[in-house]
């Protein structure tokens, strides 16, 4: 019994694949966890009103999904990657050697890094040395020489700062919003130290090592990769901060203030237009050869980039996705239908 | 111990049964010692899972509602169909969008501002259309009629119906502005707000919105997933275990294999989904995502265990049951697999249950192959894509709409009811197939 059972699943599974190897018609798309919630936004409605099978959206991470996307040209490949960051030259040479010469990028938008604590306490206003001496692992002294970082409370960071422990619940080394915050807080607020700038010219990797390295002392907590979760201890600790996406924020705003941050707070407006200094810029990338042999890739595009998904009144933004400024938007868009091809990133 | 000697010199001589007395107190609390012990640690071992079951379900309960709104919608003829046809197409072609947000107008016929109007279709689904349309396409007589429809409500609008959403909270602290809850008051005051049972949670694929999110997807992808890896997984693990304990010489050859099986059963499992992404996705081309290749992992890395398992049971057969069937003439495959197979069924079953069970809860290997993903269609068939159900916990509980808390606590819920119909099946099979000797 158990060996025709066998036969036939094999048989059954060899005679789907053959099919599944001719031709897909749905369109794959991988990458970023970031801009997951987006591209699934757009997906589903996407599927829902053009009349398209609702594309497949893989939660990969950037660098993985360039990996994937770049691995060559065929239906075995993917269609569209996101990214939380821009294409590497070196991705875009490997993208090249596999044969996906032409590739469109489109910039859809920002992603900003709140740091926020319970509603109930009161809303600090840190500068991005503040966040660095309070959650770096090693600091300089009054000499100037490297130490494991003595500071305990915030006072001790900024006088003008409450007398409050520092406790910060982040995420974990795996996360891209870790990434994210590493580079655009932590090394921002680095280099506003003459002593660590000055490093950068002498030695690069030290450098390095100090504007990324966090503290492992108990006073930056990793609350694990789920942003709700880090919402609700903060709502039952008032003490805490917690750091996490922006669209987390904009959905607890009952329960969360996000801080100041060199006095901008972290709005919709403040992020768009650039003031707000924890942000970066999101995207995905269209292989231009799958255009055509994969039906609706073009109409992804299309919704993808039209104002009812992406403009400031449009579903993404909903979802907490920060539009470009219109000007850019409508450039942007303007490309990415056209689907202009790339030059080589920096 | 010592008693015995320490007696003073002439004293009458402790006889045992004063010692055996003396001590017998203290053996007796000793060992009501250990009982208590043994009963805190069950009750502790207990106390945690009915914690655990009371969080799960008290914050589940409430997504097998959801909050609808009832609206006279006007099916009105010209809009719906207007070539008149009946025919599907047209049908379906129909801005149903506007009959639905027509009919919510009228019952604010004050509202004229277009940003308020704008706030006041926003507390519809954005899937209500759609499920107006299938309803339409099956029913094509009630065109041209009004209808009380039941129209599915915004995910702000049924957490605000919920009380996930504090009222008393100032207007830009919480997500529906006070004009909001004034229309909700007053729809629920005229009975046009109710909490019914949520069919689309059973029925529907995932979603971005957590009205129109459902568990089928995941659920049918478990269900591809298992099926196609018990169906793998055990007759190779019974088939292997067979010929190591009963056939093969026992040799130095066989006790490598032995060993190696013994350490498979404790890779971590992201290491069989990379083996799964270089040879099966790498190598032989199986297409990512699917519960084909996500059963191929599965069945490799449960394949140690019901080997395991099954050894055990095998060597659990009394010799005089093979010794017997050699006696009356069987051949050594009869004895095996008349005799021995049999008796030894309950526990190879019981192993595969235990690595099935495993591979229900496992995402890990998953992450390799593609499993991480969005996916709205229900899979239909082994190789269509799918996820399964712990994915979808994963990815709803990443999810920062507040609608998806609970939805995750549900599909929690989901997982554990489909373990514990598994371990049902195992059961009653270990029931049926059970001997005694």
């Amino acid at each position: 019994m158990n060996k025709t059972l066998i036969a036939s699943a094999v048989l059954l599974a060899a005679g789907s694949l053959s099919t599944q190897a001719m031709a897909r018609d749905t369109i794959n798309i991988v990458g970023s966890s970031t801009v997951f919630p987006f591209s699934t936004a757009v997906a589903e409605t996407f599927g829902r009103t053009m009349g398209f099978k609702t594309p497949k959206v893989e939660s990969t991470g950037t660098g993985g999904g360039m990996k994937l996307f770049c691995a060559g040209v065929g239906v075995d490949h993917p269609d569209i990657t996101n990214a939380s960051r821009r294409m590497k030259a070196s991705e875009f040479e490997n993208c090249q050697k596999a044969g996906a010469k032409e590739i469109t990028e489109v910039k859809i938008g920002f992603d900003g890094i709140a740091i926020a604590n319970a509603k109930k306490a009161p809303q600090l206003d840190l500068t991005l040395k503040d966040i660095f001496l309070a959650l770096a692992k090693d600091v300089p002294d009054a000499s100037g020489k490297f130490v494991p970082n003595p500071n305990k409370t915030w006072k001790d960071v900024n006088s003008a700062l409450p007398d409050a422990k520092i406790e910060v619940l982040g995420p974990p080394p795996t996360s891209g919003t870790r990434d994210a915050f590493v580079e655009l807080a932590m090394e921002g607020g680095c280099n506003s130290i003459p002593e660590i700038k000055a490093l950068k010219k002498s030695d690069e990797k030290k450098h390095k090592a100090i504007c990324g390295g966090i503290r492992e002392d108990g006073a930056y907590i990793e609350a694990g990769e789920n942003d709700n979760l880090i919402v609700q201890k903060l709502a039952s600790n008032k003490n805490a901060l917690g750091i996490f996406g922006y669209s987390f924020l904009d959905q607890n705003t009952d329960k969360v203030q996000g801080s100041k941050i060199a006095g901008v707070e972290p709005t919709y407006e403040t992020i768009s237009d650039g003031s707000y200094p924890v942000s970066r810029s999101i995207y995905f990338y269209v292989k231009n050869a799958h255009v055509g042999t994969i039906p609706g890739i073009k109409q992804f595009v299309v919704e993808f980039t039209s104002d009812k998904a992406w403009g400031p009144e449009g579903y993404l933004a909903d979802k907490g996705l920060i539009s470009l400024p219109d000007a850019e938007r409508a450039s942007v868009a303007k490309s990415a239908q056209a689907l202009e091809p790339m030059s080589k990133p920096e | 111990m010592n008693n015995l000697a320490a007696t003073a010199p002439g004293a009458p001589p402790r006889r045992t049964i004063d010692i055996v007395n003396e001590s017998l107190k203290r053996r007796y609390a000793r060992e009501r010692r250990f009982r208590l012990m043994g009963a805190i640690a069950v009750g502790l071992g207990l106390a945690f899972v009915v914690l655990l079951f009371a969080d799960i379900v008290s914050k589940g309960y409430t997504a097998f509602q959801q909050t609808y709104i009832r609206l006279p919608v006007t099916l009105t003829a010209s809009i719906v169909d207007p070539a008149g046809t009946r025919d599907i197409e047209s049908i379906s072609g129909a801005n149903y969008n506007q009959l639905i947000k027509d009919a919510l107008r009228q019952q604010f016929p004050e509202v004229t501002d277009r940003r308020e109007l704008r706030r006041l279709s926003s507390m519809l689904s954005v899937g209500a259309p759609q499920l107006l349309r299938e309803r339409v396409m099956e029913d094509s007589s009630l065109i041209g009629t009004t209808q009380e429809i039941w129209v599915l409500a915004d995910d702000d609008i049924d957490m605000l119906v919920k009380g996930n959403i504090d009222r008393e909270a100032a207007q830009g602290d919480r997500r529906v502005t006070d004009e909001v809850i004034g229309w909700v008051g007053q729809l629920e005051q005229q009975g046009r707000i109710e909490k019914r049972f949520n069919t689309i949670f059973f029925t529907h694929g995932t979603s971005r919105e957590p009205e129109l999110a459902g568990i089928a997807g995941a659920l049918m992808g478990s269900l591809y997933t298992l099926t196609l890896t018990f169906l793998l997984s055990f007759p190779i693990g019974v088939g292997a275990a067979l010929y190591l304990e009963e056939f093969a010489p026992k040799n130095r050859w066989t006790d490598l294999i032995e060993v190696n099986v013994n350490n498979l059963a404790a890779v971590p499992s992201i290491v069989f989904g990379l083996l799964g992404l270089a040879v099966f996705i790498g190598f032989f081309g199986v297409p990512r995502s699917t519960p084909l290749v996500a059963a191929l992992v599965m069945t490799i890395m449960t394949l140690p265990t019901i080997i395991i398992a099954s050894r055990v049971a095998l060597k659990s057969v009394p010799p005089s049951i093979r010794e017997a069937a050699l006696g009356v003439g069987a051949s050594a495959l009869q004895t095996q697999f008349h005799h021995v197979l049999p008796l030894a069924l309950p526990g190879m079953l019981t192993g595969a249950i235990i690595g099935m069970a495993r591979a229900l809860g496992e995402t890990a290997p998953l992450l390799m192959i593609g499993m991480i993903a969005f996916i709205v269609d229900v899979p239909s068939g082994f190789t269509d894509s799918a996820t399964v159900l712990p994915v979808q916990i994963f990815l709803w509980a990443d999810s920062p709409e507040r609608g998806f808390v609970e939805r995750t606590s549900a599909a929690i819920m989901v997982l554990l009811a489909f373990l514990f119909l598994m371990n049902f099946v195992a059961v009653m099979l270990r029931r049926k197939f059970e001997r005694r000797w």
